[in-house]
């Protein structure tokens, strides 16, 4: 018996180590430890002996079942191990610095600029309010105060439709509409694109993009208009920017301003693109004419208000070094293209 | 508009202050000034020199050598001008001087050496008049530095005219000196002016207003006997630097005057015209202007006329006809007052902007007509004293303006500044600038000029911005408000569009781009694209572009053209405005359109319609969690396949349409391409309402799936088939996907997902059977069957 044994043992080790894959190995397992595999067979074959003998013998069977399980277990993991090795030997090898293809879509820059602006107000409770492109003579003149002979009403600033209607000049047509809708106190503003019918060249179009804000209440001052666009453009440029007011004129305000930033390419010391002065002139803005107020329903004894007319156009032309305003309306993709985020 | 600080100086006394930062708080406070110009400055070493022999040049014919006596010594000059003679004293740059651009050094001219310069007017800069030497008066003494002799020296700054177009009484030089005067605090001088009622006596001029709408005040006065033609040399110089051309005494004078107080003035030959009659009239007729051109006046432009003949146009300018000549010894002197609007309408219409009517435009001070006539009087008179007055000054005073009082208490002021400017500094600011203000209680009373009352200031509101501008907007201490918070909702509108933005280019990598609100006719009808008849306007730049567009897809396909180098793939989309024609009421019909259009060359139309399809889809199901669902329907523009156009229906509601392009069209833009376009009415699109969220508890038990490939007859759509499982209520089937799909032309065959699910145990093939078997049945009956 012990020598059987000992042949067993041998030829298991024998048998494994020349087992290449998993299934060979699985069927050394049946051979030897299956139900009628040879191990098995020689636990039955106890039976017919007794004693002492039974007992040696048994001890002796179960060694050997416990070393053809650990070495039939262990060739296993090997196995997978080398499997899994020749896997890895085997893959392909990327090449990470290959140019990623990576397609894009665009905003339009006016877009990326409005937005810029709008959670600015957004986030200082103002509400954004939306408005027709085309308006009529009472809502882009009448109500804003600008009398009916005034040089804005002629054919040469203004579009007139055939139907008597015309494209707003500004968006300060929408104050009178806005004023009626949420009556005071309000805090609104509301983009919006214009067009003056003017001949185009790298400075000027006929069709651009503005911005209006207007903030009415019981005390709203010269003061409170300085800090709010003094707060909104320094988030726009991300830098504290230097405002200061001249006196400007413009029929539905009154005082009027016009709004200059100090220049952002020198600072504020004098270059070209300020005309050696220091200051860009950006914004329009004023304090709401009482006239205005009262043609919007809002009494202007009792509220005060400001309201200010922010380029967008030219916002994003100086905030990404556009030269050509032409470019914007073009839908020429390859400038366009180039706006991929905030 | 040019300022000479000179001329100013005339008025108020700037002396021991710092010029131009005076300028600099006159753009804080006033009006824009573009530019400051130093005149005079460069001059160096420039005397009176006495011209004390001449001799002529060895070499040259036009050349002379002269010994030129400048105080110092007597310099060797060769000098080219053609008035040079014996005795005469001239300007003279001495040797290492600077005149004319240049420094003057020792040089040979034609072999001979030249130590020093004779100079023209042209040369000091105070004229452009280079035909000879500047001629100083002979008892002049060689050596006085010639700034010492005439205001040569002078800071002249250019004030932006845009920003004085509502400050009729800026227009002049007086003007701004009393702006000077409140911004430091100094006084304004009178106005030095001839009184001229011992004239009262005299025969009037003979003078009538036949329009008394446009012609607000003619005033009028005759003088003869005037000797002298020349303006002093201090006049030419400031009416040089003030950008005039000198031309003779009284055309000078009326300048000077219009310059110095804003108001224009005209002088008639008296010998031509000694009459004066304003009117229009009936029908247009040709009139040579000043300047030679003849020009066509219509029946509602004023006139000056005398005895009937056409002389001036009001406020714009003189005839050829009865011109100031050099032999003129008497005059009809003009100052007038016209209605602005009608002076800026006869400008515009003639072509002819002065600056005469640049004036008028402002609506100017009709209170100045007769100071502008007694201030002339003054300087003619002390100019030329022979000069006679004969006739009355005769005044027909048509319209005046109404004295202007106004009235507002302290925390007015305070309510529009939110700061605290004393009682004191707005009593001071308002009356500085000739508002009479005073102060009685509380009560502030302010009695508005006549140079403001025309229509600058006529409300309180206009009075905080002469304190606020006075006192400076860089001393404002700025401050946030004390308003209430409330929350904000974004508008929808706002909202739709932002998010359909994000999604078209983060999703869907579009681009962006805006087109004009008009089609560009001339590229449509190259694309053979036709734009429907709409709303046009009245002026467009080329008549080509009149169009409103009444979609998106014309401006969108232009630019698909013009980008088809761009990139193989691409897509753009615009949200913008369109125009639907006119409501009953006459206004147009404008509506908010998202519009989209995709090109490809590497991919199928039909890929590409899908695509948009989807991106419509889902645009629908993530912002509105609404089915975006597709009809089709007959083509409603020419440029739309006859086949493949769709309408788009979301909540029950039509919002756009979807096509692919008539094969002509696409051929224009790109015979080897494949392009799409969509259109979205963004408006109803954000009317849509949002639902939330509806959370579903997930089965805990796996669903079964189960594929049937369906063989379809031709012209059947899958809206028809969906009927099937759609029409009735079989609640274990969760969705139906397409899984497969097939068409040859003669056999179309679809394969669908099945998929069911219950909440309460896993499914069996025996519990889906009679779900699955109802289907087919109703799918037999529409002649749909299991493929074999």
């Amino acid at each position: 018996m012990k020598e059987k044994i000992e042949q067993l043992k041998m030829r298991i080790a024998e048998e494994l180590q020349s087992a290449g894959d998993s299934e060979t190995v699985e069927k050394i397992r049946v051979a030897y430890l299956g139900k009628k595999g040879s191990v098995t067979e020689l636990l039955k074959g106890l039976k017919e002996l007794s004693g002492e003998e039974k007992k040696e013998a048994g001890q002796q069977i179960n060694a050997l079942k416990k070393y053809a399980e650990e070495h039939i277990s262990a060739r296993i993991a090997q196995i997978k191990a080398e499997e899994l090795q020749r896997q890895v030997d085997s893959a392909e090898e990327y090449d990470v610095t290959l140019p990623s293809r990576n397609v894009q879509g665009s905003y339009h820059p006016i877009t990326l600029v409005q937005r810029q602006v709008e959670e600015i107000f957004a986030s200082m409770g103002f509400t954004i309010e939306d408005y027709f492109e085309i308006v009529d003579d009472y809502h882009c003149f009448e109500a804003l105060n600008i009398p009916k002979h005034h040089p804005a009403r002629d054919m040469q600033d203004t579009y007139y439709l055939d139907n008597g209607q015309l494209l707003k000049t500004h968006t300060s047509a929408a104050q009178n509409a806005i004023m009626k809708k949420y009556g005071a106190p309000l805090r609104a503003i509301f983009p919006g694109r214009c067009f003056r019918n003017e001949s185009t060249d790298a400075c000027h179009e006929n069709t651009f993009f503005q911005m209006e804000g207007m903030m009415i209440d019981k005390d709203i001052s010269i003061s409170n208009l300085i800090y709010f666009m003094k707060t909104m453009l320094s988030h726009v440029f991300q830098q504290d920017i230097n405002v200061r007011l001249r006196p400007g004129f413009f029929p539905f305000v009154e005082p009027g301003f016009e709004l200059d930033i100090s220049c952002l390419i020198c600072g504020g010391e004098g270059c070209p693109s300020c005309k050696n002065s220091g200051w860009l002139e950006l914004c329009p803005c004023g304090m709401i004419h009482p006239n205005v107020l009262k043609a919007g329903g809002i009494d202007p004894e009792e509220y005060t208000g400001f309201a200010f007319g922010l380029g967008l156009t030219r916002l994003a032309m100086m905030k990404y070094g556009v030269k050509d305003i032409r470019d914007l309306n073009s839908g020429n993709l390859k400038a366009l293209s180039q706006f991929v985020h905030e | 508009m040019l300022i000479s600080m000179n001329w100013i100086g005339d008025f108020v006394d700037l002396s021991g202050l710092d010029i131009e930062e005076l300028i600099h708080r006159f753009t804080l406070s006033t009006a824009e000034v573009d530019e400051v110009y130093h005149m005079g400055s460069q001059l160096r070493d420039v005397v009176a020199g006495k011209i004390l022999t001449v001799e002529n040049h060895p070499d040259s014919k036009k050349l002379h050598l002269l010994k030129v006596d400048a105080g110092d010594k007597i310099y060797d000059v060769v000098c080219g001008a053609p008035n040079v003679r014996e005795g005469v004293v001239v300007p003279f740059v001495k040797e290492g001087g600077f005149a004319g651009g240049m420094e003057i050094r020792c040089a040979k001219i034609a072999g001979v050496e030249s130590h020093g310069m004779c100079c023209s007017e042209s040369e000091l800069g105070i004229s452009a008049d280079h035909r000879g030497l500047m001629e100083l008066p002979e008892d002049t003494v060689p050596g006085t530095d010639i700034t010492e002799l005439y205001p040569i020296r002078d800071i002249v700054f250019e004030v932006d005219n845009k920003s004085l177009t509502n400050r009729p009484d800026l227009w002049g030089h007086y003007g701004i000196a009393r702006e000077f005067a409140a911004l430091t605090g100094r006084p304004l001088q009178p106005l030095a002016t001839l009184d001229l009622s011992a004239f009262d006596g005299l025969d009037p001029v003979d003078i009538q207003v036949l329009d008394t709408e446009h012609c607000y005040r003619y005033t009028g006065l005759k003088v003869r006997n005037i000797q002298k033609k020349i303006s002093p040399v201090e006049m030419r110089i400031r009416l040089y630097y003030c950008g005039t051309r000198a031309i003779n005494l009284l055309a000078d004078l009326t300048n000077y005057l219009m310059l110095e107080l804003g108001q224009p003035m005209h002088a008639f030959d008296c010998a031509k015209v000694d009459s004066i009659e304003v009117k229009r009239f009936p029908e247009p007729f040709d009139f040579q202007t000043l300047d030679s051109q003849v020009r066509r006046v219509d029946e509602n432009t004023l006139m000056i006329c005398s005895k009937g003949e056409p002389v001036a146009v009001a406020g714009i300018m003189g005839g050829l006809d009865s011109e100031i000549e050099d032999d003129t010894d008497s005059l009809l002197l003009e100052s007038a007052n016209f209605d602005a609007v009608s002076v800026r309408k006869s400008s515009t219409r003639l072509g002819l902007r002065t600056d005469a009517s640049m004036r008028y435009e402002k609506t100017l001070d009709p209170e100045m007509t007769t100071v502008a006539i007694e201030r002339f009087m003054k300087l003619l008179t002390e100019i030329d004293p022979q000069v006679q007055v004969i006739s009355r000054m005769t005044d027909v005073y048509v319209r005046k303006y109404p004295q202007i009082s106004l009235s507002f208490d302290k925390s007015y002021v305070d309510r529009y500044t939110g700061i605290d400017i004393s009682d004191q500094q707005i009593l001071h600011t308002l009356n500085a600038l000739g508002f009479s203000a005073s102060k009685e209680g509380q009560v502030f009373s302010v009695e508005v000029p006549s140079w403001r009352a025309t229509k600058d200031v006529t409300i309180k509101a206009d009075i905080i911005e002469e304190i606020t501008r006075i006192y400076g907007y860089d001393n404002f201490k700025i401050t946030t408000t004390r308003s209430a918070l409330y929350p904000e909702q974004r508008n929808a509108g706002n909202k739709a569009d932002n998010f359909a933005k994000d999604l078209l280019v983060q999703k869907y990598n579009l681009h962006e781009v805006h087109s004009y609100i008009w089609y560009d006719g001339k590229k449509c009808r190259e694309l053979g694209i036709e734009t429907e008849p709409n709303v046009r306007l009245l002026n467009a730049m080329t008549p080509e572009n009149d169009t409103l567009r009444s979609c998106m897809a014309p401006t969108l396909l232009c630019f698909v053209q013009e980008n088809k180098s761009f990139a193989p793939d691409f897509g753009i989309f615009e949200i913008g405005r369109v125009v639907e024609g006119k409501k009953e009421n006459g206004e147009c019909r404008e509506r908010k359109k998202l519009g989209i259009a995709l090109f490809s060359r590497t991919r199928s139309e039909k890929e590409l319609f899908f695509s948009l399809l989807e991106m419509l889809s889902t645009l629908g199901q993530d912002l509105k969690q609404s089915e975006v669902t597709f009809r089709k329907t007959a083509p409603e523009h020419t440029w739309q396949h006859p086949k493949n156009t769709a309408e788009v229906w979301v909540h029950g509601q039509k919002m756009g349409s979807i096509c692919a392009l008539h094969p002509a069209v696409l051929a224009n833009i790109d015979r080897k391409a494949s392009v799409v376009t969509a259109e979205l009415d963004m408006d109803d699109f954000a009317a849509v309402p949002s639902s939330d969220i509806h959370y579903q508890e997930p089965s805990k038990y796996p669903g079964m799936e189960l594929d049937l490939s369906l063989v379809i007859p031709q012209g059947t759509i899958f809206s028809d088939i969906q009927k099937a499982w759609t029409q009735e209520d079989f609640p274990l089937l969760q969705q139906v996907y397409l899984v497969d799909s097939f068409d040859d032309g003669h056999q179309k065959s679809l394969a669908f997902r099945f998929s069911f699910l219950s909440h309460e145990k896993t499914l069996t093939r025996e519990e889906v059977q009679p779900s699955v078997d109802r289907i087919l049945k109703n799918l037999e009956g529409m002649g749909i069957l299991l493929k074999a």
